[in-house]
């Protein structure tokens, strides 16, 4: 068959809403982005897991402890389900983790923010988990078959960890005056994050098309911000706190909220490493990887073993 | 060839953010991977969920109990490693699936019966 | 048996799965691998769970609106009475491993001994909780035997594993006196403890441990720890007791 006709064939099954499934003839391009694009993804939740594991060992209660446990390790599995998805692409996850080390696979920004104060385990709760929810859930839809059964199963599980986030300043925000300096604080330095990690304004998201008219990405980027300003800014008030947005008020015309600038400068220089923790995450994670390396090595030569043993008997 | 560029959420281009460049690929030494099958509850069929990697069937089955039945999804459980798994081919599709598609006299709502039946 | 010899004993059980699940969560994120990752902070959720039933269970014994986290947060170094073992650092993935075969096959024993005991909560926390450490026993052992039996490295570090954790296995059977009063049959939990280990041992071609060539610490029981301890409540602690009084 012609390549032209191939292609052809492919898009008519994504205008139809038809998935495509991993044996399926597909353009390189569409390959490459979807795996680079789940790989990363897949890097943000393992990644993700260190900011709000800082805090394991001082939740202040053995709920908020065990809470918090749940939390991390679910996203050590979405982070796990994501590598599948992105396996059934032709590339190892070990390939796709060393592209991670050594600095040429990036992960989502919001996690080279540090976790300062217990109230940020609320904060990247309803903020930053608030955040990923809107995209994941767009992407739940998406053209890419694993990607999107990844993401259903995501979905379920992640509900809880916004509603984990907004109960912890809940609580903050009717506690002690300390409490609520903390819960504001957390807030104050969250909020902007939380808003760059939709990436930035749709006029410089060049081809971004390509990736629409293959129906990987359903929403522009200054769709789904402004689908989440709307939304965070009407949570806020039942925290009895505010957004750090001198310039955030309801515009009735538009029926959505007016929101002030982004520092686009600060998002470039944290993509570029120069964040406050890029360093940090990344030997983290290396270390960790490094330091397994003779357990998973001694895994494999157990079992090695121990399928000879059988095959002798 | 840079088709496309998207900029968002867990997905920042290479170009863009200072990224090294591409190093020469390794062979995979992973531990292999496993397809999981689970039975949520007695009497209905095991159902593929995903898969993981294990280095043998006895970490394969706890893993997949760690990883997929977390929240009580689960009541057994099968796993096979994925190489062991055959596949029809795509581009066979229409050969293999679409004679099916013409035979409506297999399906009950072919039938017309008169309406006093109520269940057959 | 008094009230007190109960609480005690139940102090215990819930400070030596506290402080070892609060050991282990420092893999979360950290793990040698993914799905282990994952596997580690499930035992990790378990042994927090199993802490909350038994704190539950002491401070409703204590009663005059004592919670769990009152005893958890809110006691001192001398007060802690985990097994040493438990507040032994984390290691290597082989240290962590042994320390929680040696840890689950005593609970085994011990919660297998608590189901037929005279105090039905004690019975029905070690019903629900015998069937975790299980699987504890089950996963642990297993990796014993993968790091024992692996390659030349990990061999080697389970024999460095054995070294460190081996002087402090030995309390595990030394009767506390609150033991003696609830009549807990450390004898037997010894010997059955022994012949369960010496047989992942063996699996794990690890030459056999004895009980009698070590010199054993003791002292976790009645208060009296490793200087570990100090750092692993500063960390555990410091919220709570920074904002006294406060919900969380």
């Amino acid at each position: 068959m012609e390549h032209h006709n191939l292609e052809q064939i492919f898009q008519d099954k994504i205008d139809q809403e038809i998935k495509i499934e991993p044996r399926d003839w597909m353009p390189d391009a569409y390959r490459k982005t979807n795996l680079r694009q789940i790989s990363q993804h897949a890097h943000s939740e393992i990644v993700g897991m260190l900011p709000e594991g800082n805090w394991i060992s001082r939740a202040p209660s053995l709920k908020r402890k065990s809470i918090l446990l749940a939390k991390v390790q679910d996203e050590a599995g979405h982070g796990l389900y994501l590598y599948a998805a992105a396996e059934t692409l032709g590339q190892s996850r070990e390939q796709m983790i060393e592209d991670l080390h050594s600095g040429r696979a990036k992960y989502s920004s919001i996690f080279n923010y540090p976790t300062l104060t217990w109230a940020d385990m609320g904060a990247i709760g309803w903020l930053v988990d608030g955040a990923a929810i809107m995209n994941q859930v767009m992407l739940t839809r998406t053209s890419y078959g694993p990607y999107a059964r990844a993401m259903v199963r995501i979905c379920k599980e992640e509900s809880f960890h916004q509603r984990q986030g907004f109960e912890v300043l809940l609580v903050l925000s009717k506690g002690s005056d300390a409490q609520k300096a903390m819960c504001q604080d957390a807030i104050n330095r969250w909020w902007w994050p939380a808003l760059m990690m939709f990436g930035p304004r749709d006029g410089e998201s060049t081809n971004s098309d390509m990736s629409m008219k293959w129906k990987i990405k359903r929403k522009s980027n200054d769709e789904l911000r402004q689908q989440f300003v709307d939304m965070i800014a009407e949570q806020v008030k039942l925290l009895n706190m505010t957004l750090p947005d001198e310039k955030l008020r309801w515009n009735d015309s538009k029926k959505h909220y007016d929101f002030g600038d982004i520092n686009w400068d600060e998002f470039w220089q944290v993509v570029k490493g120069n964040g406050p923790c890029n360093k940090e995450r990344l030997a983290a994670r290396k270390k960790a990887w490094e330091e397994g390396r003779w357990v998973r090595e001694a895994a494999s030569a157990y079992a090695a073993k121990q399928k000879q043993k059988q095959q002798a008997a | 060839m840079q088709l496309i560029r998207k900029f968002y959420y867990g997905d920042i281009p290479d170009d863009a953010s200072g990224a090294a460049k591409a190093g020469p690929a390794k062979p995979a030494s992973d531990w292999p991977l496993w397809e999981v099958f689970i039975r949520s509850k007695q009497g209905l069929e095991h159902k593929h969920v995903g898969s993981l990697h294990a280095a043998d069937a006895t970490m394969a089955i706890e893993n997949a109990r760690d990883v997929y039945t977390r929240r009580s999804e689960g009541i057994s459980i099968w796993v096979v490693e994925s190489h062991h798994i055959k596949t029809s081919a795509p581009e066979a599709a229409a050969e293999l699936y679409e004679p099916a598609q013409d035979k409506i006299y297999r399906h009950p709502t072919f039938y017309d019966l008169p309406d006093e039946i109520k269940h057959m | 048996m008094t009230n007190a010899s109960l609480i005690d004993f139940t102090l215990y059980l819930a400070d030596s799965t506290l402080i070892l699940g609060q050991r282990n969560g420092d893999w979360c994120g950290h793990g040698p691998v993914l799905e282990q990752d994952i596997a580690i902070t499930n035992v990790t959720l378990d042994l927090i769970g199993q802490s909350r039933s038994f704190y539950q269970y002491a401070a409703q014994l204590i009663g005059n609106g004592c919670t769990e986290d009152q005893l958890a947060y809110w006691r001192n170094e001398r007060e802690f009475k985990n097994a040493l073992l438990c507040e032994r650092p984390n290691g290597d993935w082989a240290q962590t491993i042994l320390r929680q075969t040696f840890f689950s096959f005593y609970q085994r024993e011990l919660f297998t001994q608590l189901l037929h005991g005279a105090d039905t909560t004690l019975s029905a926390i070690a019903e629900k909780s015998l069937k975790e450490v299980r699987y504890h026993c089950r996963w642990s052992s297993e990796w014993v035997c993968r790091l024992g039996d692996g390659t030349q490295e990990s061999h080697e570090r389970m024999l460095a594993a054995v070294e460190n954790l081996w002087p402090y296995v030995g309390e595990l059977f030394v009767a506390a006196p609150y033991e003696t009063a609830l009549q807990i049959d450390t004898a037997t939990l010894k010997s059955n403890w022994m012949d369960a280990i010496t047989a992942v041992f063996t699996e794990a071609t690890l030459p056999p441990p004895s009980l009698t060539s070590t010199f054993m610490h003791t002292g976790g029981k009645n208060g009296q720890h490793t200087e570990a301890l100090g750092y692993l409540l500063a960390e555990l602690q410091y919220v709570q007791r920074s904002y006294p009084g406060c919900e969380w």
